[in-house]
């Protein structure tokens, strides 16, 4: 065994294939476990909850595709506050927070969207404006949040809210600066009329402050929580789908699931077809005849038709539907390790060994199954890419499991949405490059050792 | 003897495998057809009381007719034979009788494009388009494997033996839908070469149909044969590489014959039987597995018949295109045993 060992990882490593499939693997298994470790498995929870991805873009690029274009397209940002101020009199205070922001971008933001929620007593004034490149102060909005008291909702003193740009008093407040425009702005949307130059309707890039100020008489208030969404229309690594899911989360999640799924399956069906024909083969006789008929069986089913039947009356869970796949997939190893069993059982060993009385479980174990050890471990590299693309295809024909984003999923998703007809490549390309990376890595690492398997027989 | 006794034991084993299907279709989804069967027939009776308005009339009050209307349900579920579950062996046996003697029954929900619902009318409409689309890419995928793999077999090592194999490794890798949503990005949506809906949108019985239909079958032919050939070659390929060291090449070469004739003919000729083989079997299977890419490419074929009705349910054709698309995976499956059987001598005195 030790020297079987050697042989494996030697064979392995002088294939070039087998080097980048091992290659492949590796990054796919640091992938996954980065996920895991690094990405909050809330994320994963509320994959598909269309709320707690409100603060994303809609079918966002992603980001990178700014590096070949020549007029930028703006970027999704979420920005932090950069600076809080508090100024504390006798019986008012002030709260100043700024969000800085570099605009370098080529088009106008497609909205932008403040977030808040504050804690206080009375009715304090938020005041909302932006300081932008050039120097000019825009004032967008004051207004004064309700009195907490008379609404027994918020008895916690605490106060959230968002303030959009389509916001009909911030239109009106930058109406009234329409005297320093050049041109009309009576039909523009804010954020057009915000970033723009004075003199003409073009971008004016640079550093923008936003500055938004909570003057209260309360002097115990605070802001617990505040963001600045500048609305772009690239995002992340990946982009974003129509339901504002950032891609990139759901790619990821999906690497742990699909080795999982597709491990599970090859190594199940793998282990029960070799015992199986191992069995089989070493009885012989009306044991063999009737086992290899059943198995004729199962081979001739139709497996696509019957595993769609099966998802759709038992149940899509992945877990059965790892059963389910793993129903079709003993046959053939089952097959041909029969076939090899009933060589080897004739092997002056086995034969050695029979005559010591040994039982044939222990004969199966011992002295069957180890000599079988490559060719078993060949067929579970090449069997996995099949119970990938079969899992695939099932949740892309939506019959997967809903509560899972498995890259199939997310490839039937883009599916219902149109997103090829519509041209949302980064929602198709990514998910079925990894499919087929994944599988690619498997079926490279299985031929290599498949090779091994034939010159060791 | 040898011959006609494996044949037969083929034989009823793929019949067994047939039953056993039926059986399982049936037993999957026997509870939910019960159910669609009930209510189908109150649905019935209702309808009939309706448009027997003197009937209705002479009813005092409305719990008399409540009662009419539930003895008359109970009395024709009783006729049907539907008072017994659906387990029981008697409407077992008699469903699968039904089943193989082709009567499907009437669909649910799904109808054919000429308006039918019976379920035969609806596979009878559907099942010639898959066969037209995959029959087509089937051959195209065989006869460019043939040659491929017959080309890299014989120069083993060469430029195109590595080509053949890689493309081959890296196209199995890829799955067909997803290829063919990159098709439809590609020639579809970027260079509006064909349609990206294989659906003719022209009426089936509108003259311009077959050419309309031919020509919204193109892209998801290219897909399909862009994927397939590569396999093909490559098993063709490991088939000629082992008759190529065969002692009769080796004295063909010799003598001086030229290599293209030596490939192309006497080599061949010798790995004819599994390649039909594979032919008989890869032309049937594609039946099935052309579920998914018949979503994809939204082709007006089996797969597709089979995925709609998956999606509403539609049991009587569920069970009926289960049992056609396993009757000609059975099929082809045997005829590749009779061919094998009878290209190949030796398997007859096995």
């Amino acid at each position: 065994m030790g020297l079987f060992r050697n042989d494996l990882s030697t064979s392995i490593l002088k294939s070039k294939t087998g080097m980048s499939g091992v290659g492949i693997l590796l990054c796919l298994i640091l992938v996954s476990i980065f996920t895991m470790v690094f990405v909050p498995l809330d994320t994963y929870k509320q994959w598909n909850n269309p709320s707690s991805w409100t603060s994303f873009p809609k079918s966002a690029l992603p980001s990178w595709v700014n590096t070949f274009l020549v007029k930028k397209i703006p970027e999704h940002q979420l920005l932090e506050n950069t600076q809080t101020t508090i100024q504390t009199d006798d019986n008012t205070r002030k709260i100043i927070q700024n969000f800085e922001m570099d605009y370098t971008y080529d088009y106008f933001p497609n909205d932008f969207i403040y977030q808040y929620t504050v804690e206080y007593l009375g009715t304090p004034v938020l005041e909302f404006d932006v300081i932008r490149p050039d120097g000019a102060t825009l004032h967008l909005l004051s207004y004064s949040l309700p009195d907490l008291k008379s609404n027994t909702a918020y008895s916690d003193k605490v106060y959230s809210d968002k303030v959009f740009s389509t916001n009909e008093s911030i239109r009106k407040n930058i109406l009234l600066e329409s005297d320093r425009f050049a041109f009309s702005i009576d039909n523009m949307p804010s954020e057009e009329v915000i970033f723009s130059k004075f003199n003409a309707h073009e971008v004016l890039k640079g550093k923008y402050t936003f500055v938004t100020k909570i003057s209260t008489t309360d002097t115990r208030s605070a802001i617990h929580d505040s963001k600045l969404i500048v609305g772009g229309k690239v995002f992340g690594l990946i982009g974003t789908d129509d339901q504002r899911r950032d891609l990139a989360i759901g790619l990821l999640w999906g690497t742990p699931l699909a080795l999982f799924i597709g491990i599970t399956v090859s190594v199940a069906s793998v282990v029960s077809g070799l015992i199986y024909g191992v069995f089989a083969g070493y009885k012989g006789g009306k044991t063999d005849e009737s086992m290899m008929r059943f198995n004729d069986i199962i081979y001739a089913l139709p497996a696509l038709p019957f595993l769609i039947i099966l998802s759709v009356t038992i149940s899509n869970s992945i877990f059965l539907m790892i059963g389910f796949l793993m129903i079709f997939g003993w046959v053939g190893i089952a097959k041909v390790s029969r076939s090899m069993a009933l060589q080897i059982k004739n092997r002056q060993f086995v034969e050695a060994s029979r005559t010591m009385g040994q039982k044939s479980s222990k004969i199966i174990f011992k002295h069957i199954i180890p000599q079988i050890m490559p060719y078993a471990l060949a067929s579970i590299a090449i069997s996995v890419p099949a119970a990938i693309t079969t899992e695939a295809g099932l949740s892309f024909l939506g019959l997967g499991d809903p509560s899972f984003p498995t890259w199939g999923q997310i490839l039937h998703d883009a599916s219902t949405h149109g997103a090829v007809t519509r041209g949302l490549w980064w929602w198709v390309i990514p998910p079925g490059i990894m499919i087929s990376l994944t599988g690619l890595a498997f079926v490279f690492v299985g031929n290599s050792l498949d090779r091994l398997s034939r010159i060791k027989r | 003897m040898g011959l006609r006794r494996y044949l037969a034991t083929r034989g009823i084993i793929l019949f067994c495998v047939l039953m056993m299907t039926l059986l399982l279709t049936i037993m999957l989804v026997g509870s939910n057809m019960d159910i669609i069967l009930k209510k189908g027939v109150s649905i019935q009776i209702r309808t009939e009381l309706t448009e027997n308005k003197s009937l209705v009339n002479s009813f005092k009050d409305t719990r008399e007719l409540d009662q009419f209307i539930q003895n008359r349900i109970n009395d024709r579920i009783k006729i049907l034979g539907l008072d017994s579950p659906w387990y029981s062996p008697n409407r077992i046996a008699l469903s699968m009788y039904k089943i193989i003697t082709l009567d499907f029954g009437h669909a649910t929900f799904l109808s054919s494009d000429s308006g039918s619902s019976l379920v035969s009318d609806i596979i009878l409409e559907k099942l010639p388009r898959t066969v037209l689309l995959f029959t087509t890419a089937t051959i195209i995928i065989s006869l460019i494997g043939i040659f491929l793999g017959a080309l890299a077999g014989s120069k083993t090592g060469s430029k195109i033996d590595k080509m053949t194999s890689s493309f081959a490794v890296i196209s199995g890798s890829f799955p067909v839908w997803w290829i063919g949503m990159l098709m439809i990005f590609v020639f579809a949506f970027t260079f509006h070469l064909f349609p990206a809906r294989a659906t003719p949108l022209v009426s089936p019985n509108d003259p311009g149909y077959m050419p309309a239909l031919l020509y919204h079958m193109t892209l998801p032919l290219i897909t399909i044969v862009l994927i397939g050939f590569g396999t093909w070659a490559y098993l063709v390929r490991n088939f000629m590489i082992n008759i190529m060291h065969e002692d009769f090449i080796t004295v063909k070469k010799t003598i001086g014959i030229s290599q293209s004739k030596i490939v192309f003919q006497s080599a061949l000729k010798n790995v004819a039987p599994p390649i039909i083989t594979i032919l008989a079997l890869s032309l049937s299977g594609s039946l099935g597995g052309a579920i998914i890419t018949e979503a994809v490419f939204d082709w007006p074929g089996m797969g597709r018949l089979y995925f709609e009705a998956i999606n509403v349910m539609d049991l009587p054709v569920i069970i009926g295109a289960t049992y056609v698309l396993t009757a000609f995976f059975l099929i082809s499956i045997f005829v590749s045993d009779l061919l094998y059987g009878y290209l190949d001598p030796r398997i007859k005195t096995m």
